[in-house]
């Protein structure tokens, strides 16, 4: 295995994340969505299990994922054995219709994510953000905590500091888990190819496009490109300087929109 | 210079005044270093020609639209750059007062601080109380810029006073500044270009300070510490993970646990997918092994080398922040966590509270405030493996919860306690422990109290035998099993061969501890009343059990003791009839941290006996130990097969 110290890093204070959420937060779950985050976020899980994953993973279902990523999701399932819960998110039409048309499909995401938090007691879910992603992702805390609407007040976070995390929460609240949060982009794809991690065909170019960032097929689009191997694409992301979420419509309909979104309760 | 290796990511916090700039400067440094996305600066130029504000540098950071609003960072962001040297993480803290938590939770994680200060305002309250804290968090490298030189027409002169007063203020807490360097942010002057307007200054520019930071650490040369994190139970297999905070943990190592007293030999470093090639594992990362002994291990246990154990201890110091609305107050209990130890302390002193702005200490505080420093003693129950922070940086500290909020956090200072491991070893080799079947748990659901030691000790006079036998009385009439220990049902028996000699009471006092702990250990809440003069005795009782000792400090001073002689004995020792008598010619040393102090000159003997009843009931009342123990069983749940 290649020796990257910055790697090894990361993934020694991921598995140390999960293994506190484990030891500390029950019931888990993990928030799966299929993209390359959340499936190296799942390896790292493996990892820190020996090889099990010993909670759910959760797939919040909206119907319109693109048919690749429904395929690799059933190959995955089945090679690694894993318990799914595939939850089905409301209608488009029972969505906040002033809502720009994007951001409107997102909401269903975490209207989902309500459902799936009333129906199943979890107190704790695994989320594989990362920090580099977007301003309002980069104030995240690795465990934070939510009241049961899903809805964060990022003025009044609690302190993190020295790996102790925020572990105990009233009855009416659940936790956030964020174990690649301080991981970039690079590094998703660095530690991809070192592990040899599967990843769906989507993200490596076809035809001069390729996508960045796997979402809906209604409200994600490719971007040019011409990488079709982990190798070129680690080449084009030191050179690119197009924001990863290009591709996701709903970040811009308006100077503000993934702060609603996320005040709301989205990922 | 040293070789850098790219992959090593240096985090840099910045902190300093509000308004000195700190926001402007991260803005500038991402543009001079070209390190933003293409058209993000003519975006913001357009947003702000738009709302008619004029450009700022600091635009940049500020991801919200609630933050524009409120012209104030909101919370630690953190951000990318590098040049050519290295990769950096930029965490920007805020300087709102109101923000210390978000300051401390951005600075935690820090390799390395720049400290921005205003050219013409200088050195201002959160100057120092930033620098404080990366003093408490303990940060070695801190670069000081100077800014906003350009507001001071380049003065050289306005330079030398703020490195003057900056220099002094750090020095007296025991830090130092690696560099400090004039800059304009707005201007960019010696950020990365050194720009036309400082040629006087012949220093380093800020990126060329940075890049001679260092990201190594020295984690892996300490003595091996591994917190057990958690115990896993795989197919017959017993692993127990953690992470190595530092040492190196290897495969044939015999690892020594604490508190428990226990060892065993590393069988097998597991991994997945499977790698037999690790046999050791370095500080950082994390381990799993299973062992060669199916000793009793959970969560908290200390892995460690038996030639370097850890401290263990019921009590320590912290030199603590604390940051919650609600003050911390001495007899309060909080939650304190250590490494992947969680465990109940009480505030048994605080010992005094910093100012950070002249840094005069107050003794006597009853209570630490919001955003406040303090050194305070904490108490435990239980003895706890324990590390002071010169010892290791990565274990000798605690973070305070209050709740389900943290509250605070602080350095463990261990000078003037003793270590409480047990190094007598019994004399005969043939000795082994009766293992009871019946539980400490299972006498105090039938008696409705938990046994323990509550050690008197204080001058002869102060009232030790008076209140012992009033609060043997008042707890018997609560339905609880007292039993006062003293000189008569003492020295008569068990100590009849002992005479008064230095060695003498030494032994008797070793006596009765041990005496004292087999009874509590049964059931019985043992009162002992002797005046105990030796801190050593007394330390020694409490190691005899240490589970359940608490020493009551009977406070009156030798004039009252002398005026009360209810004896007569001080009369008979001032005219030599009594020799080596305590407080006359032979010394009493007062505890330095007693469980309780009861003042007799004070208090009558009513509010005293109130007071010492209260301590014991909260202190052996089955359901709030259970109600603790609930809670350590909660963590013990999740230790799922």
């Amino acid at each position: 295995m290649p020796f990257n110290k910055h790697l090894d890093e990361l993934e020694a204070q991921s598995i140390y994340i999960i293994r506190e959420a484990y030891a500390k937060v029950n019931p888990l779950a993990m928030l799966w969505s299929i993209g390359k985050d959340s499936t190296a976020m799942l390896w790292l899980v493996r990892k820190a299990f020996l090889g099990r994953v010993p909670f759910p993973l959760v797939l919040l279902d909206t119907g319109m994922e693109m048919e690749e990523v429904y395929a690799f999701r059933d190959r995955i399932v089945k090679d690694w054995n894993l318990e799914v819960i595939n939850y089905p998110c409301p209608p488009e039409a029972d969505m906040d219709q002033t809502l720009p048309p994007a951001t409107r499909a997102a909401m269903r995401k975490t209207e989902g994510l309500k459902g799936l938090l009333s129906e199943h007691d979890f107190k704790g879910l695994f989320c594989g953000i990362r920090r580099d992603e977007q301003g309002l992702r980069a104030k995240e805390r690795v465990f934070s905590p939510r009241s049961l609407d899903g809805s964060w007040d990022f003025k009044d976070q609690p302190a993190e500091f020295w790996d102790q995390y925020t572990t105990n929460v009233p009855d009416d609240c659940h936790l956030r888990i964020h174990p690649i949060l301080q991981w970039t982009e690079l590094d998703i794809w660095q530690y991809t190819q070192r592990e040899s991690i599967p990843l769906c065909d989507l993200y490596f170019a076809k035809d001069g496009q390729r996508y960045r960032s796997l979402g809906e097929k209604n409200i994600t689009m490719p971007v040019e490109s011409n990488a079709s191997t982990i190798n070129e694409i680690i080449e084009e992301l030191k050179t690119t300087d197009i924001s990863e979420r290009a591709g996701r419509t709903m970040d811009k309909e308006t100077e503000d929109s993934f702060e609603k979104l996320r005040s709301q309760g989205y990922m | 210079m040293n070789a850098i290796n790219k992959h090593d990511k240096l985090n840099v916090v910045i902190v300093g005044h509000v308004d000195h700039g700190k926001s402007s400067l991260i803005g500038r440094l991402l543009y001079d270093t070209d390190s933003l996305p293409a058209g993000k600066k003519e975006e913001l130029e357009g947003i702000c020609k738009k709302r008619g504000v004029p450009f700022e540098w600091s635009f940049l950071l500020d991801a919200f639209q609630a933050e524009r609003d409120q012209a104030v960072t909101i919370d630690t962001t953190q951000i990318n750059f590098s040049t050519v040297m290295r990769d950096y993480v930029i965490i920007d803290a805020p300087g709102h007062r109101e923000f210390l938590k978000n300051m401390i939770s951005g600075a935690a994680q820090a390799d390395a601080a720049i400290l921005v200060v205003d050219a013409s305002e200088g050195v201002q309250e959160q100057t120092k109380r930033h620098a404080y804290m990366l003093h408490l968090l303990g940060m070695k490298q801190i670069a000081v810029v100077v800014n906003k030189m350009d507001a001071v027409k380049y003065d050289p002169k306005v330079f030398e006073k703020t490195s003057q007063d900056i220099t002094h203020y750090l020095q007296t807490i025991g830090l130092q500044a690696s560099s400090i360097v004039p800059i304009s942010a707005r201007e960019g002057e010696m950020l990365v270009d050194r720009g036309s307007n400082l040629d006087w200054y012949r220093g380093k520019t800020l990126t060329e300070i940075l890049d001679s930071f260092d990201v190594s650490n020295m984690l892996s040369t300490q003595d091996l510490r591994f917190p057990i994190q958690d115990v896993y139970r795989f197919d017959e297999k017993r692993v127990l993970v953690g992470r190595v905070e530092t040492g190196i943990l290897r495969k044939g190592d015999t690892l020594f646990f604490s508190p428990t007293n226990e060892q065993a030999v590393v069988t097998s470093i597991e991994s997945w997918p499977d790698d037999d090639e690790i046999v050791e594992v370095h500080a950082g990362k994390t381990a799993a092994i299973t062992l060669s002994e199916p000793i009793f291990i959970e969560r908290g246990h200390m892995g460690s080398h038996a030639e370097a154990l850890p401290m263990l201890s019921n009590v320590f110091k912290s030199n603590i922040f604390w940051f919650s609305e609600k003050p911390l107050k001495v007899g309060n209990t909080y939650r304190v966590r250590c490494g992947t130890m969680q465990t109940a302390v009480s505030v048994q002193l605080i010992d005094h509270v910093v100012d950070t702005q002249d840094l005069k200490k107050t003794e006597g505080a009853s209570e630490v405030a919001k955003n406040a420093v303090a050194e305070i003693t904490l108490r435990a129950r239980d003895v706890l493996p324990i590390d002071p922070y010169t010892d290791n940086a990565r274990l000798g500290r605690v973070v305070l919860y209050d709740g389900h909020n943290v509250a605070g956090g602080g350095h463990i200072n261990m000078e003037g306690y003793p270590d409480q491991r047990k190094s007598s070893n019994p004399k005969s080799e043939n000795i082994y422990k009766v293992n009871h079947s019946v539980t400490p748990e299972m006498r105090a659901s039938m008696l409705g109290h938990y046994g323990g030691v509550f050690w008197f000790t204080g001058l002869s006079g102060s009232g030790k035998s008076t209140l012992a036998v009033a609060v043997e009385q008042a707890i018997f009439a609560l339905n609880m099993n007292a039993y006062v220990l003293d000189g008569d049902n003492v020295r008569h028996g068990l100590n009849s061969d002992l005479g008064f000699s230095p060695k003498d009471r030494a032994e008797n006092i070793r006596r009765i501890g041990e005496v004292a702990a087999l009874q509590a250990n049964s059931g019985v809440i043992i009162l002992s009343a002797f005046i105990s003069p030796y801190r050593e005795d007394r330390q020694k009782a409490r190691i005899a059990a240490p589970h359940c000792f608490h020493e009551i400090y009977i406070k009156a001073n030798l004039e009252t003791c002398e005026a009360r002689d209810p004896k007569g004995l001080y009369k008979k020792a001032r005219v030599g009839e009594i020799k080596e008598f305590t407080g006359i010619d032979s010394p009493y040393e007062a505890p330095e941290n007693p469980d309780l102090v009861v003042d007799t000159e004070v208090n009558d003997i009513e509010t005293c006996v109130e007071q010492i009843v209260n301590y014991i009931e909260a202190n052996v009342k089955a359901e709030i130990i259970e109600e603790e123990i609930k809670n350590k069983k909660k963590d013990l749940s999740l230790v799922r097969a």
